[in-house]
């Protein structure tokens, strides 16, 4: 099998052919012994046919040279050994010139004609051989899963089909070819040539017009998608340059080298997307036990406390303060566990934002409801630009930005200070800012506020780990907005985020209804 | 004993959450009766005929949507459900499936007697009432007249259909959907947009402040709720 997928041209040396004119001057000779041996008993006509068929056999075995040569032979010895006067070129009858030149005619016409089949035989047993060792490539290549093993296969098939050396040059991350698995460089390889190969798209080397004198030819590996790699290709032979027809040969096999590369890189790709899948699952029903189990105790801890209060014999007020203590800090747990879970959300990735056309003021109102008791004793000032747009967003995870805003705000600063929610349109966008009149944020630390776990005044008693302001951003950037923090207008913090602007869909008008007046039975549309 | 005691059932996996809605709704004179599981459940309401349930969404053997609807099919009594903070389509679909309120776990003891108490107004009857007063709105629904302290308001159909439904269940969460297929129909379900622009102009009619209402409360991402005292 192996041998029969070589497909080097059998070489055509001087010696081989001589050996083969030699070959068809001897045929010549004993067809000529057997005639003149037959001489008595046969007729010259019949002897004629002898001499032909040799012709044939020596265009059969040796080709067509020897057979023009057997044909000319022929004729000669015909003419000295069998046509009287015989032992010479002279002809009694004039007639037998007529049977020369149609027995050299027929000669080499039969002679061309043989050798000509003989060829096309030997071409169909040539392609047949190749169109084998493609099929046996091909189905050798596509049950592999590991581009180690089709490179190796790929370099094994082609070095021996076409009885050269073989290298798999492959891109690096940086998108530099290189041989593959190879640590050491093989002699004389143009890697400068691989890579413009290989980024052109055609090829290089031996065979290639560009070529400077290298042994190496370089066939880029192009799949449907991409060029996957180079082949690199030197001949044993090496003063013999590959044949046009062998070259397309090769590309044939670069091809389907290139297509197998392609297909275990989406192999790799699709087993990568179902792990990840699947690790989302794991992480995602995790973050949900985990949220399930640790507000569980934390629910129970806040109405035990709360309900010693209730207690038939009622409590004493300074254990009534210390369960409300307890409350306080259970509640402040809470907190910091909705910040950590939100964040490991945020953090695994996958935002899922449920986008609705919302309204800003709504979510003000309510965020501001929530932050109520971290403002306490604070001025809160809302002001919102009259007849804002509705922007799409997810409401729960905006509020969640505004409300850590406001209990930012809250922290930072005094009671009696004031607080100041603002919205207004600004380039195309939704911008809410929460000021204050606190001490505000150190020069250059206006990101790091934003990190996870920083916080500005380390030292300190403020609550908290860091965490708000990390998820606020985490949210806003998945919305496609920004946020940032800013000196406010007169002292203190002032925290911004805008929210891209779309186009809302419409709302159908209707007419007020005058006072006192009567509704409509019906107002659907 | 001249009123019967009224009972109230808790499904609740979770011991210690059981024992402080107990201590909790037996101060107001409630007789309490635990389940642990939803079949539990649904067994013990179907035995005690409860005024009151309170239902924690996420139990063992099911969800507490299930038992909503196993219970709705013979009981108009107030079912309060406990969820987590993150769970709103929990919330709106127990809301949807008949829930009448919920609560956002970790919660109080307040909240949750607040909670009871209104939904125990509100089934003491509110149709009957053709004047509806909160804060310093007045509504006269006979005479399809809304007065804020003693100045007429003028509101759109939608608008005043929107505060009828509002007055109908105050105090009650009503969920987007619920508003949506009220006011203009099951095929406008996907119109969250609608009830926002006009809620917005309502509060911009009524509320004193509207960018911090204190009436018409928004519970984001489940729906709106009117409360007559902040």
């Amino acid at each position: 099998m192996r041998e029969s997928t070589t497909l080097q041209q059998p070489c055509e040396t001087p010696a081989g052919r001589i050996a083969k004119y030699a070959g068809g001057l001897v045929a010549c000779a004993l067809t000529t012994l057997i005639a003149v041996a037959l001489l008595p008993w046969l007729d010259l006509a019949n002897l004629v046919m002898l001499f032909l068929l040799n012709v044939v056999l020596v265009a059969l075995r040796l080709g067509r040279g020897p057979s023009v040569l057997a044909a000319f032979v022929s004729v000669a010895a015909f003419d000295f050994f069998c046509v009287p006067p015989r032992m010479t070129f002279a002809v009694s009858d004039a007639q037998y010139l007529l049977t020369f030149a149609i027995m050299l005619a027929v000669g080499l016409i039969t002679g061309q004609l043989t050798a000509g089949l003989r060829y096309q035989a030997r071409v169909a047993a040539h392609r047949e051989a190749r169109a084998q060792a493609l099929y046996e490539f091909a189905r050798e290549l596509s049950s592999l899963l590991e581009t180690e093993r089709v490179v190796e296969t790929a370099a094994g098939q082609i070095g021996r089909t076409f009885q050269a050396q073989v290298l798999v040059l492959l891109p690096d991350a940086s998108n530099r070819v290189g041989p593959a698995g190879a640590d050491t460089k093989p002699p004389a390889l143009d890697v400068a040539a691989a890579q413009a190969a290989y980024e052109r798209g055609d090829g290089a080397g031996k065979g290639a017009d560009t070529a400077p004198p290298d042994p190496w030819r370089y066939v880029p590996l192009r799949a449907p998608m991409r060029t996957r790699g180079v082949l690199a290709v030197r001949p044993q032979a090496s003063h013999s340059a590959l044949a046009p027809e062998q070259q397309r040969h090769l590309e044939t096999f670069a091809a389907l080298t290139a297509i197998a590369l392609e297909r275990v890189h989406y192999v790799k790709v699709a087993q990568a997307v179902l792990v990840r899948m699947e690790s989302e699952r794991l992480r995602n029903s995790l973050l949900a036990a985990l949220s399930h189990d640790l507000r569980t105790p934390v629910t129970a801890l806040i109405g035990l406390a709360e309900s010693l209060a209730l207690m038939p014999t009622p409590v004493r007020d300074v254990q009534a303060e210390t369960a409300q203590a307890i409350v306080d800090q259970a509640r402040r747990m809470s907190q910091l566990i909705d910040n950590l879970l939100e964040m490991a959300r945020l953090q695994s990735g996958e935002v899922h934002l449920r986008r609705d056309w919302q309204s800003i003021e709504e979510v003000v109102g309510s965020a501001l409801r929530f932050a109520r008791p971290a403002l306490s004793g604070r001025r809160v000032e809302v002001a919102l630009q009259p007849d804002l747009p509705l922007v799409e967003f997810d409401a729960v995870l905006i509020e969640r930005v505004v409300c850590n805003l406001l209990e930012n705000a809250g922290k930072h600063t005094e009671p009696g200070s004031s607080v100041r929610v603002s919205a207004r349109l600004r380039d195309a966008a939704l911008e809410v800012c929460v000021a204050d009149d606190g001490p505000g944020v150190p020069p250059g630390q206006e990101d790091a506020v934003f990190e996870k776990f920083v916080r500005v005044d380390s030292a300190s008693s403020t609550p908290g780990v860091g965490l708000g302001l990390a998820i606020s951003r985490a949210i806003v950037e998945a919305h496609g907005g920004r946020i940032g923090v800013a000196r406010g207008a007169a002292a203190g913090a002032q925290f911004c985020f805008t929210l891209p602007l779309g186009n809302p869909p419409p709302v159908p008008n209707e007419q007020d209804l005058p006072p006192g007046a009567a509704t409509p039975a019906r107002v659907e549309r | 004993m001249s009123t019967p005691r009224r009972v109230a059932v808790v499904v609740e996996d979770e011991q210690p959450i059981r024992r402080f809605v107990r201590t909790a709704l037996e101060s107001e004179g409630w007789s309490v009766h635990e389940a642990r599981t939803l079949r539990e459940g649904l067994h013990e309401a179907g035995a005690r005929k409860p005024d009151l349930v309170v239902l924690d969404l996420g139990l063992p053997d099911g969800t507490g949507i299930d038992f909503i609807r196993g219970f709705r099919a013979w009981s108009p009594a107030p079912v309060i459900v406990l969820s987590a903070r993150s769970d709103e389509i929990d919330k709106i679909e127990a809301l949807d499936a008949g829930a009448d309120d919920y609560l956002t776990k970790p919660f109080g003891v307040g909240e949750l007697l607040a909670r009871v108490r209104a939904t125990e107004r509100r089934r003491a009857g509110v149709s009957a009432e053709a004047r509806f007063r909160f804060g310093d709105i007045e509504v006269d629904a006979s005479r399809r007249v809304v007065r804020k302290r003693d100045d007429v308001v003028h509101l759109t159909p939608i608008e005043y259909r929107l505060l009828m439904l509002f007055i109908a269940n105050h105090g009650k969460v009503i969920t987007h959907g619920q508003i949506l297929r009220e006011l203009w129909g099951p095929a406008y379900m996907e119109h969250g947009h609608y009830v926002r622009v006009h809620m917005g102009h309502l509060r911009q009619k009524l509320e004193d402040d509207p960018g911090q209402p204190a009436h018409l409360l928004t519970e984001t991402g489940v729906g709106y709720r009117l409360v007559d005292e902040t």
